[in-house]
């Protein structure tokens, strides 16, 4: 009976599901597995792939683990996958280059000759162990990479040596930076929405107009002014100067200040709304109460409004610090050198170095974080009145 | 009133260029329940606004005790109030509610813990004092912040329309209830409300309000049954205004001649004199009805005809059409009915008539 209604609704909502699985969840899974997947070896040599996974790494393979290899090797006929394949096994294991290119050429002229004899470095465990370590499709190398881990020789994850990268402390300068941002925001969007929500009429639609008003405004063109307002020329400098307050430009521009400042300015809506709307739902004559009942108006704040805003300024200040983490234009145009966030480095992964995997194991970690921060935020905002 | 516990002395109140209280004098003695009743936008809530300190005094003076209140801030003025929605702190329970007022004042934690479960317990909600006020009923809730006004033994307890917001039965018995409170603690209250019943129910004096001024601040009988205007008679009960001339003035007795020639005699306010046009206020319970034969005695009587009856349950609404106008009566389920269209004579005794001014 209930079939046709819910068969309509199935169909209503038809374009939607296609649209989001099609330009939301097909690229995300692609974008994870990505971030797992090593199918290069797998892909060229998989009769070696599967062969040497019955290799327990102490002493050479057996013969069947060879006459594997050397078959996977004459059957290929990709060149470009081969040379994925050697510079995969080379970025393991130094030599592998001109090995796995001796052995090409070897094979082709004589394909029986035992690979000992074609290279005697194949009688070494060392490259073999590097086949092994790289013939699994899935990987958890550019993960732990991206936090600046790595596997040793035996297997064991451990601290990549010190100065080889820096994602790990580029994911805490974003945390860092991330903070900054949502402390200021609360320190100026809290006393803004408990202002908003106290008074009425025009001044409360001028307060609220302020707010909005840059979140209608492209992100871009908001960036581009603080660019202008801050820079050695700009307009504050130039008035801190004419007004001989200084004598030389203060750096305003192109450090943690500066991003702080603009990224501040941004995000403040997403303090000041959600405070405003739980203050709004505060009924007027609390305060008054409050006063009636012998308590001074700091006091009043202190053990009324301030309790009651609570839930407003925690779903803030979590809608703040999310959105904070994933910026890339305002770090990238307003910061320095030294004060790009994680963002920039998944762009330079994706667009500078075409290093895909890295660029999607280091957007993993921060979809992981951004969804433990959004459950978070679902747990709190979901329990009214339960604080204080 | 020799006692001014608490005087307004020509206050006044202005919003922008709108004057919402004018000239206003009041007095009101220690341990007194006074009302201030009247329509919406008269002025009364803006005066108890005042009293409380959220609002400022634009001209004139309120004191208490002999303390100029004027620009004492609401959290030093000592005084209780009660809000139409209640305004429990709704993150904290009922007896940290209670308690806030007490903590406030630094009163010692032992003894808070008592007093809060003494005011708990005076309104009958000892056993709730773990709810959060989410949990409870409107009628609950108000009668914690009841208890919350009264805990710390405020000079002065102001209820802002306080059972508004209850269903009938809950708010009468809710009148029983502070009207007993009041007479156990002795407490001064002031009580806004617009219903009447309430206000006579309650109050030692009603101060009836209209356009920003008093229009008469008597006792419950006093207002009712010698309202000082037009205004107080329409307002407070149901009445019938009757037009004419006075005719004679009898030290307070006065006789009023309807246009149709016929005289009628009631009481009046004092300054009256031949000529005068004035109204005769007749509440309608006051009206008896007889039929056009039977011999009648030292009252005043009018001829007319029944033109409807409504039935009430406890009483008749009988509507009858007489050459002064439509009078209404209200009579006993006991007595004897009439159909439409019968001649009925109406009379009243000159004491239950009331003569003002137009």
């Amino acid at each position: 009976m209930s079939r046709a209604p819910q068969l309509k609704a199935l169909v209503l909502i038809a374009p939607l599901l296609v649209f989001l699985g099609v330009f939301f969840v097909w690229p995300l899974v692609t974008v994870i597995s990505q971030a797992i997947s090593d199918p290069a070896i797998s892909r060229v040599l998989p009769r070696t792939a599967s062969a040497i996974s019955g290799w327990n790494g102490q002493g050479l393979p057996g013969a069947e683990v060879q006459a594997a290899l050397r078959a996977d090797m004459a059957a290929n006929t990709d060149e470009m996958a081969m040379g994925d394949v050697i510079r995969r096994l080379n970025a393991s294991k130094s030599g592998f280059r001109s090995l796995m290119g001796k052995t090409v050429t070897a094979l082709k002229e004589s394909p029986d000759k035992p690979l000992a004899e074609i290279d005697k470095r194949w009688g070494d465990t060392a490259y073999w162990l590097a086949i092994r370590e790289n013939a699994s499709p899935y990987t958890d190398a550019y993960l732990l990479e991206s936090v600046d881990l790595e596997r040793g020789s035996d297997g064991s994850i451990q601290a990549k040596p010190a100065g080889s990268s820096a994602n790990g402390a580029i994911i805490l300068r974003t945390l860092w930076t991330g903070a900054l941002v949502t402390l200021c925001c609360l320190l100026i969007g809290l006393p803004y929405a408990m202002v908003t929500a106290s008074v009425t009429g025009w001044k409360r639609a001028l307060l609220l107009g302020a707010v909005l008003l840059p979140l209608w405004t492209s992100l871009l063109v908001r960036t581009a002014a603080w660019m202008i307002l801050l820079q050695e020329n700009g307009l504050i400098n130039q008035a801190l100067m004419g007004l001989g307050l200084t004598n030389a430009p203060l750096a305003l521009i192109y450090n943690r200040f500066g991003v702080v400042l603009a990224m501040t300015h941004v995000l403040l809506p997403f303090m000041v709304l959600p405070i405003y709307s739980v203050l709004l739902t505060v009924p007027g004559n609390l305060m008054g109460a409050a006063a009636s009942l012998g308590a001074h108006p700091v006091r009043a704040f202190l053990r009324v409004l301030l309790p009651l805003s609570l839930r407003g300024v925690i779903s803030g200040m979590l809608l703040v610090f999310m959105s904070a983490i994933g910026y890339y234009i305002t770090p990238a145009l307003i910061g320095g050198a030294t004060d790009q966030m994680i963002s920039s480095v998944i762009a330079f992964y994706a667009t500078g170095s075409a290093n895909w995997s890295m660029a999607a194991a280091l957007g993993l970690i921060l979809l992981v974080l951004t969804l433990v921060l959004y459950a978070l935020y679902n747990r709190l905002s979901r329990e009214p009145g339960q604080m204080g | 009133m020799t006692d001014s516990f608490m005087r307004f002395d020509k206050v006044t109140k202005d919003y922008g260029s709108v004057r919402v209280v004018e000239d206003l004098d009041l007095t009101i003695a220690r341990g007194e329940f006074v009302s201030l009743l009247g329509p919406s936008g008269s002025g009364k809530t803006t005066l108890l606004m005042m009293l409380a300190g959220f609002e400022s005094v634009t001209a004139g003076a309120i004191t208490l005790d002999g303390q100029r209140l004027n620009d004492v801030p609401t959290y030093k003025r000592d005084m209780g109030v009660v809000f139409q929605n209640y305004a429990l702190f709704p993150h904290m329970t009922i007896a940290r509610n209670v308690a806030f007022p007490l903590e406030m004042r630094g009163t010692p934690k032992s003894e808070i813990a008592t007093r809060v479960k003494r005011a708990l317990d005076m309104v009958q909600l000892g056993h709730l004092s773990d709810r959060m006020p989410g949990q409870l009923s409107g009628g609950q809730q108000q009668r914690v912040a009841l208890a919350r006004s009264l805990v710390f033994e405020p000079r002065v307890v102001l209820m802002d329309e306080p059972l508004g917001a209850l269903d009938k039965q809950l708010r009468e018995q809710m009148q029983l209830d502070i009207r007993e409170l009041h007479h156990r603690l002795g407490l001064t209250i002031i009580f806004v409300t617009h219903d009447q019943d309430e206000a006579l129910t309650m109050s030692d004096r009603i101060a009836v309000f209209n356009k920003g001024q008093i229009q008469q601040c008597a006792s419950p009988r006093q207002v009712y049954d010698h309202p000082a205007n037009r205004f107080v008679a329409e307002f407070i009960g149901e009445t019938n205004l009757l037009a004419g001339k006075v005719s004679g003035v009898d030290g307070g007795r006065v006789a009023l001649t309807l246009p149709d020639g016929s005289v009628l005699q009631a009481d009046g306010a004092p300054g009256f004199s031949v000529g005068d046009d004035a109204l005769l206020s007749l509440r309608p319970e006051r009206i008896d009805l007889h039929g056009p034969a039977d011999a009648l005695t030292g009252l005043n009587t009018l001829r007319g005809d029944v033109a409807d009856t409504i039935y009430q349950g406890d009483h008749l609404r009988i509507v009858i059409v007489t050459a002064a106008g439509r009078i209404i009566a209200r009579v006993p389920r006991k007595a004897a009915e009439w159909p439409n269209g019968s001649q009925v004579v109406l009379s009243f005794r000159p004491t239950d008539g009331w003569v003002i001014a137009p």
